[in-house]
């Protein structure tokens, strides 16, 4: 999201706390596209295709919308706080 | 015991709870009001988040909403959770970071600007008091089924109970009662759901029920038997729904973006001790909320599979005792069309408008009603919608002490949101409005005691709502999570993810968002109700979708105008620079 048309005036931050951010990001936007995916993706745009299999009693798209994307939901998160937690210990930025 | 004694008794004992909580945690500084003094462990502010989180309409109308949009309920399914993603990545650990007490806090600083502050204290003041009257109608609703008094009667002891831990209690007071309600609440919505799903299927675990066969020995999945009956009746297949696309999107993601941008849920995580613990606590805050939401379809489902089978070509004088409870209470009717005595439940409406009930009793015995038949359908059963998880517990025959817990709990869900929403309007006056723009000099205690003040004054404006409730009410649900969607979330997004995003962008950005949402929700919702259809609407986007299309004039705007004006002062880089790592989170509360 940075404008990189701008550059700062002055060295703001120190190499750590760029690289830092950049990874932070990097994990975001990869967290984020499976968040859109399981949801918007299986639970709305591809649920018509995906009720033609089953999962138990669920119609898989159905299931994705109803249940599945919940939980995934949660995995995310859970996987974000660890793997935050090791990139700041990383750059030694941990609170 | 009678049923009615063990609802006054259950209800009792939870108040004298949180009423104990109250006393026992009561806020002693500005700090402890606004933040609960910033310690809370993440775990229990995760609980604390679900239970302010998760209001009556979660509670009590999710189920009976699913139940009979089958498909398209899904869209409060993913919005409601999916929402806590991105408060878990996107914001709640910098806005922990930055360390002040409110929202407008966050975006008066950031954006260097009164003005701005005060653009986002309206729009919290407007969303939080959209959201508190249907919190106080809900209260009263509950209130006069189950303890038997009047609305008006139910919602000023909802508004007493209220007042106490909220004005007392301070943020401080309300985190550890919703603690208590949440695990109230959770207990009350789990107990039936087990039964329920183990009378149908045979597995009591409702998530895998919804997925098991029927247990009526067809060995057909409870979905598949759902579906074929709703057809044979004439409905749509319950896994279909009947929302275009674009339209199930929208309203997903409105849900979702309004929920990261709702005041109340977002202050919660101004409470934790560090930076990396507001992230833990929103996934402690969606384990709680998904434990009713994976169990709210499998609820709708089972209650709607339930009610074909108990109320469809039974003949009234059989009906099952919790029709007639619920006929009494103005929820049920049924109009005998063909006049046989016996009840057609099909799809169309019964009779036109809500009923209006007449004082005799028609032919087979059931409450007559003043209302015009719907020839175009053979429908003859009116049913409202919330009565799906009320009712449950009685048409499953289960006993008393589960319908007085479900009571319990009803009432914990609505009392513990609008006891949230009171405090983020309560801070705002006398945070934002009082200490930040117009009295910067007023004293600690003075500010305490505002904030107590704009708490009790907040709190009867919404009983007034909620006794009183204006025929908007209903309508204008959809404005607090298109209007959170459409101004604060992208002020907050851009102040953390974009240094260069400026006053003059977020200001335009916020404004243009605002006023297009609002607009849009206005006129189909409240201007011109008829033209509410399909046809008319843009791209076909639902006002509840609406939000979306707000929310990205937003961003669209504010990235234009910060272009063409002067780049944000070094300190505001700065600061952005701080709040982006997380080392000093505990330092940030000192000042």
């Amino acid at each position: 999201m940075d404008n990189e048309n701008t550059p700062p005036p002055e060295a703001e931050t120190s190499a750590a706390e760029d690289a830092y951010w950049r990874e932070n990001i990097r994990l975001l936007v990869i967290l984020m596209a499976i968040w859109f995916a399981c949801s918007f993706g299986c639970g709305i745009l591809l649920r018509d295709w995906l009720d033609q299999f089953m999962l138990g009693g669920y119609p898989l798209g159905f299931w994705f919308a109803q249940q599945g994307s919940i939980y995934i939901f949660m995995a995310l998160i859970f996987y974000y706080v660890v793997k935050m937690k090791k990139i700041e210990r990383k750059y030694d930025l941990d609170d | 015991m009678e049923t009615q004694t063990l609802i006054y008794l259950f209800v009792g004992v939870s108040f004298a709870l949180y009423i104990g909580i109250a006393i026992w945690s009561r806020a002693g500084s500005t700090k402890e009001f606004y933040v609960a003094g910033g310690g809370v462990n993440p775990v229990v502010n995760g609980m604390a988040t679900a239970a302010d989180w998760m209001s009556a309409a979660s509670f009590i109308s999710m189920a009976g909403l699913i139940a009979f949009l089958g498909y398209d309920g899904s869209v409060y399914l993913m919005g409601w959770t999916g929402g806590y993603v991105m408060l878990a990545l996107l914001l709640a650990p910098y806005l922990r970071k930055f360390g002040q007490f409110t929202v407008p806090d966050f975006i008066g600083t950031r954006y260097y600007s009164k003005a701005a502050r005060v653009v986002a204290v309206i729009c919290l003041i407007f969303i939080s008091f959209t959201y508190i009257a249907g919190q106080m109608r809900g209260v009263g609703i509950v209130f006069s089924r189950f303890l038997d008094v009047p609305i008006f009667w139910g919602v000023i002891i909802g508004m007493g109970i209220v007042f106490i831990y909220a004005v007392l209690g301070g943020m401080k007071g309300i985190t550890y009662t919703q603690v208590a309600q949440y695990c109230v609440l959770i207990f009350a919505y789990m107990v039936p759901a087990f039964f329920i799903s183990y009378l149908v299927t045979g597995n009591p675990i409702p998530q895998l029920g919804l997925g098991s066969t029927v247990n009526d020995g067809s060995g057909m999945y409870v979905l598949e038997t759902l579906d074929r009956v709703l057809v044979d009746l004439g409905f749509g297949p319950y896994t279909d729904g009947s929302k275009s696309m674009i339209d199930v999107f929208c309203i997903t993601m409105a849900l979702m973006v309004g929920t990261a941008g709702l005041p109340h849920v977002i202050v919660r995580f101004f409470t934790v001790p560090k930076a990396s613990d507001a992230r833990k606590s929103a996934g402690w805050a969606l384990v709680f909320i998904a434990l009713l939401y994976t169990t709210a379809p499998a609820v709708g489902a089972f209650a709607r599979l339930n009610f074909v089978d108990t109320v469809n070509e039974q003949t009234y004088a059989d009906a099952p005792d919790w029709f007639k409870n619920w006929e009494a209470n103005d929820l049920i009717a049924f109009y005998d069309k063909n006049e046989d005595g016996v009840m057609q439940y099909r799809d169309g409406n019964a009779i036109i408008g809500a009923p209006v009930y007449a004082e005799t009793s028609a032919a087979a015995g059931q409450r007559a009603v003043d209302n015009e038949p719907d020839m175009a359908s053979e429908n003859e059963v009116y049913v409202d919608r919330d009565i799906m998880v009320l009712a449950n517990p009685e048409i499953a025959n289960l006993p008393g002490w589960v319908i007085a817990l479900v009571a319990a709990g009803g009432l914990a869900a609505a009392l513990s949101t609008a006891a949230g929403l009171l405090l983020v309007i309560s801070s705002s006056v006398s945070h934002d409005l009082l200490k930040s723009t117009f009295r910067p000099n007023i004293s600690e205690k003075g500010e305490l005691l505002a904030a107590r003040l704009a708490a009790t004054a907040a709190i009867f404006v919404a009983g007034y709502l909620g006794i009183y409730p204006p025929g908007w009410v209903a309508q204008v649900v959809a404005f607090a999570f298109g209007l959170a969607a459409a101004s604060l979330f992208p002020a907050i997004f851009m102040g953390i993810f974009s240094k260069s995003m400026n006053k003059e962008g977020a200001i335009a950005g916020m404004v243009s968002g605002l006023a297009f949402t609002f607009i849009y929700i206005f006129y189909f919702k409240l201007a011109n109700p008829e033209a509410n259809v399909a046809e008319n609407w843009l791209l076909g986007i639902s006002p509840e979708g609406i939000g979306v299309i707000g929310m990205l004039i937003n961003f669209a705007i504010a990235i234009a105008v910060s272009k063409v004006t002067a780049s944000p002062p070094v300190e505001v880089r700065k600061l952005v620079d701080s709040i982006r790592v997380p080392r000093g989170a505990g330092d940030a509360h000192a000042h």
